[in-house]
């Protein structure tokens, strides 16, 4: 198949082996001499480990722990704060201590059950109510602080007509990719292959070389089909590498780790839940004279990439708009539950979900309706960021919204959901919107300083061009989309085109696959190595193009003051939610969701509608399905559906659109997308339902319960 | 010994009867189209049929099958409606991570041969015990419409 038009959908790439069942996943590998693991985890919340009683083993079962880490025991992320055994202290339940290993599954967990540990228990922090309390003593694992100057903040606000002061409150948020995960190190004399379902294959490589103590020629990472990640299999797999790995080198043998569902909800990462304080001075007229944000996040027990997310929930607290003197300061608060982490959005989704709720409620102190309000603060290309850096390109929003508003027939649904909700006692219907924006690629000048992305193209004899990148496919459908792009660069057919599964061996370092960067950077570079390649194309002579990652020329990032252009470009998004509310069970139902995007340019429909799709339901169901608590340290909901994401019946078709705006630095003008299309969920439900309910909301997941008093309360307050 | 039918063929089985379905088609018979992604009878990525009927292979232990007539998505990958679910898949795009779709292929077709042309809500129906946690299901939705539409007649000889 030639592609005339890049956005043309073709047959994915993956398609045959994945709707037979007959690609394999890491749980369907067995490999020679292989033996499974399971770890023994940390049952108290805090508190030092006093002394240790293994039962007797039968033959072929081993106990691996922290003696057993060739180097030092840390997972190497950023801070060396995540042990790979905990083998003093424990910070979490759930924390692993041990790995035993043998053949029989059954054997093992029966085993792990013997296992005597005493531990001196401390108190411990729960959470982040109580780390916010206890922060002078407490850990604080990252804190950032830029903006307008708060003196003349406070003038400001001595002369303002009010101060509205807000506290918001996110939850926790898993991933609930459909395959849980799993990591099988093979053992050879001289290498360690480590094979998986993960995002990152060099963050995996270099947490191995870290623990293994070992050469580079020693330790291979090889990606499997990956049933999903959403972030959940960015820095977590890492953990899990190390432990089969380790494993692998102390009994010497192949060693397999699949978690199933109810061990894979409690201790891998989640969403971090979040504090958002907001403290806006208003002139008479409801306008924004000045604004202060706090963002406090709970980090769990390790520090991970929390700092990157706070940075990120950070940098986006302004939302889409322009704030007259904007200041913002931010924390990650250590508790002692299990580690938060990466999560589609990585921070943005909380800080979204706050200054979308906030702005609708300065909304209604303005006898605005949201939109018209929020459009008046609306960024252009050209404004500053609150980070001072700049909008450079062409910003659609405004035609987007006005396309959107045209589309849902917005003002008669608003009319008619008053006149509905006037004659129906019991059902009530709302309109909610949400404005919205991601930054591609890492944060300010991460790609350049820390990433340094390389790809590489091989051409074999026979003409076989193949795409040699350390990306993961995890279903967001990379196969198909990078294939397109060099297809399209060389003039050939797209099914010629090769990319397997990637091993560090043969690939080099293109960088993790996260931060909605594959598309816009990777994406890049194999346009600009295909290029080369046609240039310099020998028919029947086998041949190879690097390319190396190139800064776009942008406002420098200083991570200090926080100031610069934090991502060298955007991608945006509107979102209009329909919802009937029951006040009776105070179940919402989702009636009609629009929305449109601008992510550059589109570099196939079918994948995009995926993204839109998927993304959606995912960012819908954080608003007011999916509710995930911890008690005492530990995890309520072990089981899917004590989870509640959301079936086919919660659903419904999306109308959506994608707006043309090419950017230069991507591949035919694409920038990214996966993590955009979760971001408007949330905010736009919420706004649904308290246009619905005529009611303010504080927090999300607006469940049924929080609803029902909710509805309680103003009955109260109007009785 | 139990002694049961897998995708055609009469097999036996030493395993014990408490063992799941699941794992003794994947961990015996080698057959991996059959996915574990809860096993607790939630999300449907290991549903089989047993006697014609769809149902989750995590929740079946192997002592209630001795007679039985089971099929796995590898015993229907030959017939002329795999093909078609395999074409409307694709069509639609409705394969994103793929954990989900051998079950949801499953659950299309015990759909289809019920109900040869369901309407969109009965679709949604039809697969509200496979959860997917990539598409937001109406890509998925899609392909099933299309394959009643383009299996006119097809799904009925069942």
């Amino acid at each position: 198949m030639s592609l005339k038009d890049i956005s043309t959908s073709v047959p994915k790439k993956d398609h045959k082996g994945k709707v037979s069942g007959q690609l394999p996943y890491i749980s369907d590998e067995t490999v020679e001499n292989m033996v499974y693991g399971v770890l023994y985890r940390s049952p108290i919340a805090y508190g030092k480990i006093l002394s240790i009683q293994l039962p007797n083993f039968p033959e072929g079962y081993e106990a691996v722990g922290a003696e057993d880490i060739p180097g030092p025991n840390y997972v190497k992320i950023i801070k060396e704060d995540q042990p790979i055994f905990a083998n003093e202290w424990v910070n979490y339940i759930g924390e692993p201590i041990f790995m035993l290993v043998g053949k029989d599954l059954d054997v093992l967990h029966r085993l792990v059950d013997e296992i005597k540990v005493e531990f001196e228990e401390h108190q411990a922090i729960y959470t982040l109510d109580e780390a916010i309390e206890q922060k002078s003593t407490s850990a604080c694992l990252a804190s950032y602080e830029f903006g307008e100057d708060k003196e003349i903040i406070s003038s400001i606000e001595q002369g303002a007509y009010q101060i509205i002061e807000e506290e918001y409150n996110t939850g926790y948020q898993e991933h609930v990719y459909l395959e849980p995960q799993g990591m099988l190190a093979i053992y050879q004399d001289d290498e360690i292959v480590v094979k998986g379902s993960m995002q990152c294959l060099y963050y995996i490589k270099n947490a191995l070389l870290n623990a293994l103590a070992c050469g580079d020629e020693e330790v291979r990472v090889v990606q499997s089909p990956t049933g999903g990640g959403f972030g959940g299999k960015e820095e977590f797999p890492s953990l899990m590498a190390c432990h089969v790995a380790v494993a692998a080198k102390a009994v010497k043998k192949s060693v397999m780790l699949v978690f199933d569902r109810s061990e894979d909800m409690v201790v891998t990462t989640k969403r971090h839940p979040a504090k958002l304080k907001y403290r806006t001075a208003l002139d008479r007229e409801g306008n924004i004279l000045s604004m202060c944000v706090d963002i406090y996040l709970e980090g769990g027990a390790n520090a991970g990439l929390s700092s990157v997310v706070l940075q990120r929930a950070l940098i986006n607290s302004a939302g889409v708009y322009k704030i007259p003197h904007f200041h913002a300061k931010g924390y990650v608060l250590k508790t002692n539950t299990v580690p938060n982490g990466a999560f589609r959005g990585f921070g943005a989704p909380q800080s979204f979900a706050g200054m979308e709720s906030h702005i609708g409620h300065l909304s209604k102190l303005a006898k605005m309706d949201p939109l018209e309000y929020k459009r008046k603060y609306l960024v252009q290309q050209g404004d500053p960021t609150i980070t001072k850096g700049k909008f450079h390109d062409p910003i659609l929003m405004k035609e987007m919204i006005e396309d959107l508003l045209y589309t849902s027939d917005y003002k008669k649904r608003k009319r008619e959901f008053q006149h509905f909700n006037q004659h129906n006692h019991r059902y009530k219907k709302g309109i909610g919107t949400s404005l919205f924006l991601h930054g591609c690629g890492f944060t300010g000048s991460g790609e350049r300083d820390h990433i340094k992305a390389t790809v590489k193209l091989n051409k074999s004899k026979d003409d076989k061009v193949s795409l040699k990148i350390s990306n993961s496919d995890m279903g967001q459908g990379i196969l198909t989309t990078l294939c397109k792009i060099v297809a399209k660069e060389l003039d050939l057919p797209y099914e010629e085109i090769l990319f397997p599964y990637p091993d560090t061996k043969e690939v080099p370092d293109s960088g993790p696959t996260v931060a909605s960067r594959t598309t816009m950077i990777v994406g890049k570079l194999l346009e600009r190595a295909a290029k080369k390649l046609k240039t310099q194309w020998q028919t029947g002579v086998e041949q190879e193009v690097i390319e190396n990652y190139v800064h776009r020329q942008m406002i420098p990032w200083d991570e200090k003051t926080f100031t610069g252009d934090a991502y060298p470009a955007y991608s945006w998004g509107v979102n209009i939610v329909e919802v009937e509310v029951d006040t009776l069970t105070g179940n919402v139902r989702l009636e009609k969701v629009y929305a449109n995007y601008e992510v550059g340019k589109v570099i196939d429909h079918m994948v995009m509608k995926g993204q839109i799709d998927g993304g959606l339901a995912q960012g819908l169901a954080y608003g007011y399905l999916e509710k995930m608590t911890s008690k005492q340290g530990k995890i309520q909901q072990k089981s899917i559906s004590d989870y509640g994401p959301p079936t086919s019946l919660d659903i419904v078709p999306i109308q959506s659109k994608v707006f043309d705006n090419p950017y230069a630095d991507g591949p035919y003008g694409a920038k990214g997308a996966g993590e955009l299309t979760l971001i408007g969920g949330a905010p736009a439900i919420q706004a649904a339902i308290e246009d619905a309910l005529q009611t303010s909301f504080w927090q999300i997941p607006i469940t049924p319960e929080v609803i029902i008093e909710s509805l309680w309360k103003k009955e109260g307050d109007e009785s | 010994m139990i002694t049961f039918t897998l995708n055609g063929r009469v097999v036996e089985t030493d395993a014990p009867a408490t063992v799941r379905l699941l794992d003794l088609i994947r961990d015996e018979f080698k057959l991996i189209g059959t996915k574990e992604g809860c096993g607790e009878g939630e999300c449907g990525a290991c549903s089989v049929f047993v006697n014609g009927l769809l149902q989750n292979s995590c929740l079946i232990p192997i002592g209630s099958i001795a007679g039985a007539n089971i099929q796995t998505i590898e015993g229907i990958l030959e017939t002329e409606s795999f093909k078609l679910l395999d074409e409307s898949y694709s069509a639609a795009g409705a394969v994103q991570c793929g954990y989900c779709i051998p079950g949801m292929i499953m659950a299309s077709a015990a759909l289809l041969s019920k109900n040869p042309h369901p309407s969109k809500i009965e679709i949604r129906e039809g697969i509200s015990g496979n959860l997917c946690r990539c598409t937001g299901y109406n890509m998925i939705v899609d392909a099933i419409h299309l394959a009643a539409k383009k299996g006119d007649g097809l799904w009925q000889k069942k």
